[in-house]
């Protein structure tokens, strides 16, 4: 008989298992310190939630999420998975985290949720400093929805997967109940609540994910690649459910990438590259790197292409356009101002 | 094959056995297969039978479907009677055809034999019937629950159990995805002689295997994301209702036992 | 080799209560040599007729002609693994059919299936394995060492060593990110040119399909409900638009601006170059009408 090599890091499942055993202990101190991080955590959420209102012109300037020089290292691996690494994200934003495979932003987002620890920097979630004694708090604050619809859907219908995570944190039932139903209508997906998941396409499984998160009510949502695993119509399902929730729940999204169209519609774009941050900025600067990026393994969004083949064939633009229409009415402009 | 058979499978309805709390359902069955025991004359064995009967009415599930299901195992119970038939010699004899002798006492206790073990099948066909995996999980759990005590993990073999009732169909599909890849490949599942036959199962399983480690670490880590650290303080979310019709349910239960007790020889 | 669908119909389940029709009354010529997308959303009924071109699936009803042989729903089908060998597909998430110790030994597990020689199948190996851009090296590792785009490559090279004629693709570009897309995409053509390959690609990008395919094939809900070059496709996209099927974004500009200015462009493009030349003309035509 012959069998396949079995990679070394095979069963980090068992070393999981293990250091779950190792977190209960810890659990018994959290449960000392919980109340004490509880209150603290929503004084401060509270005030971030407020400041919009205060400071109408910059309204996004409270940072939610503080990374300080960080650098991480998986065990296996010899390069640095991330170096040196500083970032902000603030009250209410969409951050669009973009980069190839391997260039670290998973890693990224897994940190943000306490599932790594850095090896060097801190980070920091609504003020909380973020280490194995307060990440269970933390990952009250930030939500993920990860790559594989199949691999994150843990009940076996709708309405439970919903619930695990309001079970795991001890909610009562009378407010799960209704913390599922309200979290369902969000993604749309309540007439779903006895669905098997086999039965589910991959764009609903991923809202039921979004509602999963939502039930906990966090401060931020991590999409981890969340549509990258899906065909065209789930896709836009899923973003324009973000899209929604955004705009009505002063949530602030964190969506880690390589879909160039989905970081365009972002308030904000990091590029990741080797470990590092390659640059920051709004859509409209990000996209005038234009080959750059190609080269960095990622793409352009049409627009911006078709804005720069008609630069190159001699008309005038002042810019490389982010949105189709804006570029029509642009070309419009100019042709009957002729 | 599969298409036929019933034990093990769910068909949603609603009925007095599908509304009964599934607690109450696994204690009935236990103590069924109990007084099954106690039943030792034509009538105890009838009024079994018209228990079971009265049930798998009760359940809304068509008799002919659960009794047609019941084929696959019917060669036992036939092989059960006529092993009695030959074993067993008391009474009168009834036929005699060289060495091959059947005697009264075969026949009673061949039909009462296999009987019993016809209304074991059928009972726990019912309760499989009428009671989604996970509500059989649910009341498990709740049932076993006094064993926490000597340290019995019951929350986690609970968890493994659902999470292992949600990811059979995904690892079906899955299996039949693999399948297909590697009969492009030039393996062939369905013909050949025997040994290659297994050959080929290793391009199958161990691909299943890898990404089920794959899936499982997935899945740990999205389930400590959302806050998963073991059964302690945890709510839950699903409810075992006890109702009315569970204790009316018990009591006809008990009447019948009582009945059995008194009438059995 | 030349496929051939005709009249074609798909029950999965067939006779049972859980019986559904996945496809019905589908004819579709693959012709040698030709490369061929066949476009459609979830569940239309595309995966159900990739897996006829190589005898997975045997039709319901009608017929499926793969070379000399006719495969329908008369007769148990014998000795299949001359049409295995001749069509190779390329599954989607190609990398879960991986197995063996080493990279050679998966690559060889196909062609040896079909009775080539082990000397002749690590052959074929180096031969495969430089052509979707890996060092040769990479043969004595195992397949589990390697990064998911790697892995992607290693199961794609095992397909083409098995020397098919035919190459049916799905989703080949799955969860690759933009650079592993544009690498996949551009391998696969160039060996279809350079082999002579029938290709048959299954993908939901319409963009794909525009650049690369000589017909596309549009289903939906189990039909065909278009096929022609792409040209004759997206000359009325509003068609695709009502199924809820993406068009190229090359057109779909194409029609916002037609929108906007209220008139046709004198042809339909399909390339960046053609549009931007029309547009240009466009806006160079001022006001003339």
């Amino acid at each position: 008989m012959r069998f396949a090599k079995i990679p070394d890091d095979f069963f980090p499942w068992l070393k999981y298992d293990g250091s779950l055993r190792q977190i209960g202990i810890i659990q018994l101190k959290l449960v000392l310190m919980r109340e004490k991080i509880f209150i603290h955590t929503g004084q401060f959420c509270a005030a971030a939630n407020e400041a919009p209102s205060g400071r109408e012109d910059k309204p996004m300037k409270e940072p939610v999420v503080k990374i300080e020089n960080i650098s991480f290292k998986y065990d296996e691996q010899e390069g640095y998975a991330l170096k040196d690494l500083s970032l902000q994200v603030y009250d209410g934003e969409w951050l669009a985290i973009v980069g190839h495979n391997g260039s670290g932003k998973s890693t990224l987002a897994k940190l943000m949720n306490g599932l790594q620890y850095p090896l060097e920097g801190t980070i920091e979630i609504c003020g909380i400093r973020l280490n194995k004694e307060t990440v269970w708090e933390t990952r009250k604050l930030v939500g993920m929805v990860f790559q594989s619809p199949d691999n994150q859907f843990v009940g076996t219908t709708v309405q439970d997967d919903v619930a695990f995570g309001l079970e795991n944190n001890g909610v009562p039932r009378g407010e799960m109940v209704k913390r599922v139903i309200a979290s369902l209508e969000k993604v749309h997906m309540e007439k779903f609540l006895d669905q098997e998941p086999h039965h589910l396409s991959g764009g609903q499984k991923q809202r039921v994910a979004i509602a999963g998160v939502l039930a906990l009510q966090p401060k931020i949502i991590i999409l981890d690649e969340a549509t990258s695993m899906l065909d065209p119509r789930g896709r836009e399902e899923v973003l324009e459910t973000i899209r929604e929730l955004k705009g009505t729940n002063q949530l602030t999204v964190i969506s880690i990438t390589h879909d160039l169209e989905e970081a365009a519609k972002a308030d904000r774009i990091i590029v990741m590259n080797r470990g590092r941050l390659y640059k920051e900025g709004t859509p409209e600067e990000i996209f005038q790197m234009d080959e750059e990026l190609v080269e960095l393994g990622l793409d352009i969004p049409f627009s911006v292409k078709i804005s720069k083949k008609l630069r190159e064939k001699g008309i005038p633009l002042d810019k490389f356009y982010l949105s189709e229409e804006e570029l029509v009415a642009q070309l419009w402009t100019s042709h009957s101002s002729k | 094959m599969m298409g036929k058979f019933i034990i093990g499978r769910y068909v949603p309805a609603d009925s007095l056995l599908h509304r009964m709390d599934p607690r109450s359902k696994l204690i009935l069955i236990f103590l069924f297969v109990c007084i099954v025991f106690v039943a030792n004359n034509p009538v105890t064995y009838g009024i079994l039978l018209l228990y079971t009967f009265v049930m798998a009415f009760l359940s809304k599930v068509p008799l002919r479907f659960i009794l047609g299901g019941l084929k696959p195992v019917l060669w036992l119970i036939v092989f059960t009677f006529i092993l009695h038939l030959f074993l067993t010699k008391d009474g009168a004899l009834l036929f005699e055809w060289g060495w091959f002798e059947v005697y009264e006492g075969g026949v009673r206790q061949g039909t009462f034999i296999s009987l019993r073990f016809f209304l074991l099948i059928l009972m726990t066909s019912l309760l499989t019937l009428t009671t989604t995996p996970i509500e059989i999980t649910d009341g498990l759990e709740v049932l076993l629950g006094p064993l926490k005590k000597i340290n019995f993990p019951v929350h986690e073999l609970a968890l493994m159990m659902s999470i292992s009732l949600r990811f059979i169909p995904t690892l079906m599909q899955e299996t039949d995805k693999i399948m297909k890849a590697q009969t492009a490949r030039g393996v062939d599942f369905s013909s050949g002689p025997l040994k290659t036959r297994i050959q080929a199962i290793i391009p199958l399983l161990v691909p299943l295997f890898i990404s089920s480690f794959k899936r499982a670490e997935e899945l740990a880590v999205a389930m400590e994301a959302r806050g998963y650290r073991g059964g302690e303080g945890r709510t839950k979310y699903r409810q075992l209702k006890w109702t009315g019709l569970d204790t009316v349910m018990m009591l006809a239960f008990v009447v019948v036992t009582v009945t059995l007790f008194i009438l059995r020889t | 080799m030349d496929i051939s669908l005709q009249q074609v119909e798909y029950r999965y389940q067939a006779n049972t209560p859980f019986e559904t029709l996945a496809i019905q009354d589908v004819s579709i010529d693959f012709p040698s040599g030709q490369y061929y997308a066949i476009i459609g959303h979830t569940g239309s009924g595309k995966s159900t007729v990739l897996q006829h071109l190589n005898a997975i699936l045997r039709p319901t009803k009608g017929i499926v002609q793969i070379g000399d042989r006719t495969v329908t729903n008369e007769k148990k089908q014998k000795n299949l693994k001359e049409i295995r060998r001749r069509v190779g597909i390329v599954f989607q998430f190609p990398e879960h059919q991986l197995f063996e110790e080493t990279v050679e030994k998966d690559i060889c597990f196909g062609p040896m299936n079909f009775g080539v020689s082990e000397e002749k199948a690590k052959e074929l190996a180096r031969k495969t394995i430089k052509q979707v851009g890996l060092p040769e090296e990479i043969l004595s590792k195992s397949p589990f060492d390697l990064s998911g785009g790697q892995m992607r490559r290693v199961a794609i090279a095992g397909v083409l060593a098995m020397e098919p004629d035919v190459l049916v693709l799905d989703e080949p570009t799955a969860g690759l990110d933009p650079r592993g897309r544009r690498e996949i995409m551009e391998m696969f053509y160039r060996l279809h040119k350079e082999r002579n390959l029938s290709t048959i690609l299954v993908t939901h990008s319409m963009e794909d399909a525009a650049r690369y395919a000589d017909k596309i094939v549009i289903m939906h809900q189990g039909r065909v409900y278009k096929e022609g070059t792409a040209e004759e496709i997206f000359a009325s996209p509003e068609g695709l638009i009502e199924l809820g099927l993406d068009v190229p974004e090359v057109v779909r500009f194409q029609q916002k601006v037609e929108k906007t200015f209220g008139k046709k462009l004198s042809k339909i493009c399909l390339t960046l170059d053609e549009l931007t030349d029309e547009i240009k003309e466009l806006l160079r035509g001022g006001d003339r009408k």
